[in-house]
C-alpha cells in the first residue's frame, strides 16, 4: 500500500517538475512549484517525517509561494525565449543525475537500523530522551535541547536572511549623501511608509563645507 | 477592492483561527509535530494573507516596519539570552537542567523559551522579507 503511495506521489511530482520546465507562464509555474511542495510534503508522511512535511507544506507550498507571486508582480509573468539551444543543459542535467543514480547504490537501505546514521548518537536520543528531556515528541528534545546549539545557528541564520533581503531590496529611510552635479547633496527618501514611496526623492543641496569632510 | 465581500469578511473569519492554530503548533510542539519555526510561518502567513486581501497598506498599519525588524532580532536575543542565563545559573550554555529545581522543569522551561525566541525570529524576518517583496514598485525602464 504504501509503495503504491510511493509511486502516485513520485509519479506526480515528476510530471509537476516536467511541467514547470516546459511552461513559459511564469504564473502557472509558480503555481506549480506550490503543488511541488505539496506532493515533497506528502512523501515526507510516507517517509513519518512529520515535522519535515509540516515545514515544506508551510514555508514551501506558503509563504515561498506568496514571494515568488509578489516577485511575478515586479518582473512580468512571461518567460523570454532561450537565445541558446538546450542540448549543452540537457547533457550536463543527464550526466549530473546519472552520477547521482549511480551514487544511489553505495547509500545503505533506507530506514534500515543497521544504518551508520542509526548508530551514532541516534540511539540515544531515542532511548534516553524520554528520561532526560520528558517531552514526547523526539525531534523537538533533539533540536531544542541536545542539538540546542546548532538551532541557535539556524535562527539566527533566518536573521541573517532577512538582513540580507532588506540590504538588497529595501530602501529605507536613511539620507544618502551623493555627490551630484559638482557639489554633495543629501538625498533623503520618503520616509512614511518605511522607504514605500522611494521614489519620490527630496534633493536638498546641502552646503558645501559639510560635504567637503565627507568626500 | 470594495466589492470583494466574500474575501473579505471570509479572511476576517480566518485570520483569528489561523493566529491561534500557528499557537497551538508552538506549545503542541512537545508533543506532536510543530515546534517554533513551523509556528512562526504560519503566525505570518495570517499577516501576509490580511495583506493580500486588504492591502500592503492596512497590513503596515496593524504591523509597521519597525515591529517587524524588531521581532527578527528580539527572537535571536531571546535564544542567546537563555544560553547566557543557563551560564549565568552554573550550567554549561543552552543547559536548561539548571533553570530549575527539577531538571525535567527546567528542561521543559527551556525548550519553551527558545522555541518562543524561534518563533518570534521566523514571524519577523518573513514578514520582513513579504514587506521587502510587496513593497518594491515595479521598474519599466
Amino acid at each position: 500500500m504504501i509503495d503504491f503511495v510511493d509511486v502516485v506521489l513520485l509519479v506526480f511530482l515528476a510530471i509537476t517538475g516536467i511541467t514547470i520546465i516546459r511552461l513559459r507562464n511564469l504564473f502557472a509555474a509558480v503555481m506549480l512549484t506550490g503543488i511541488y511542495s505539496m506532493l515533497s510534503a506528502g512523501l515526507f508522511v510516507v517517509m513519518d517525517a512529520v515535522d519535515v512535511a509540516f515545514t515544506e507544506a508551510a514555508v514551501g507550498a506558503g509563504i515561498s509561494t506568496v514571494l515568488m507571486l509578489g516577485t511575478l508582480a515586479l518582473v512580468g509573468h512571461q518567460e523570454s525565449k532561450p537565445l541558446h539551444t538546450p542540448i549543452l543543459p540537457l547533457f550536463v542535467v543527464l550526466l549530473t543525475g546519472g552520477i547521482l543514480v549511480y551514487g544511489t547504490s553505495q547509500i545503505p537501505a533506507f530506514g534500515n537500523p543497521d544504518n551508520p546514521a542509526n548508530q551514532h548518537v541516534a540511539l540515544h536520543y531515542l532511548e534516553e530522551s524520554e528520561h532526560e528531556i520528558h517531552i514526547p515528541n523526539v525531534v523537538t528534545s533533539v533540536l531544542a535541547s541536545y542539538r540546542g546549539y546548532d538551532t541557535l545557528g539556524e535562527t539566527a541564520v533566518v536573521f541573517t536572511a532577512m538582513v540580507g533581503v532588506l540590504l538588497l531590496l529595501s530602501r529605507g529611510p536613511i539620507p544618502r549623501r551623493v555627490f551630484r552635479e559638482g557639489e554633495w547633496v543629501t538625498v533623503r527618501p520618503e520616509a512614511e511608509d518605511g522607504g514605500l514611496g522611494a521614489s519620490d526623492e527630496n534633493v536638498d543641496v546641502a552646503d558645501p563645507t559639510e560635504g567637503a569632510s565627507d568626500g | 477592492m470594495d466589492d470583494r465581500v466574500i474575501l473579505r469578511i471570509g479572511t476576517k473569519i480566518l485570520i483569528p483561527f489561523i493566529l491561534q492554530f500557528a499557537l497551538y503548533v508552538q506549545f503542541h510542539g512537545d508533543y506532536g509535530p510543530g515546534g517554533g519555526f513551523q509556528a512562526g510561518v504560519i503566525f505570518a502567513a495570517a499577516f501576509v494573507l490580511y495583506s493580500l486581501v486588504y492591502g500592503l497598506g492596512n497590513a503596515i498599519r496593524v504591523l509597521p516596519h519597525r515591529a517587524v525588524y524588531l521581532c527578527g532580532a528580539l527572537g535571536v536575543v531571546l535564544y542567546v539570552g537563555v544560553g547566557f542565563v543557563t551560564v549565568g545559573l552554573g550550567g554549561n550554555f543552552l543547559d536548561y537542567n539548571v533553570l530549575a529545581h527539577d531538571p525535567a522543569h527546567g528542561q521543559h522551561y527551556g525548550i519553551m523559551a527558545v522555541e518562543l525566541g524561534v518563533l518570534i525570529t521566523v514571524f519577523g524576518v518573513m514578514v520582513a522579507i513579504f514587506y521587502a517583496f510587496t513593497g518594491r514598485r515595479r521598474f519599466d525602464p
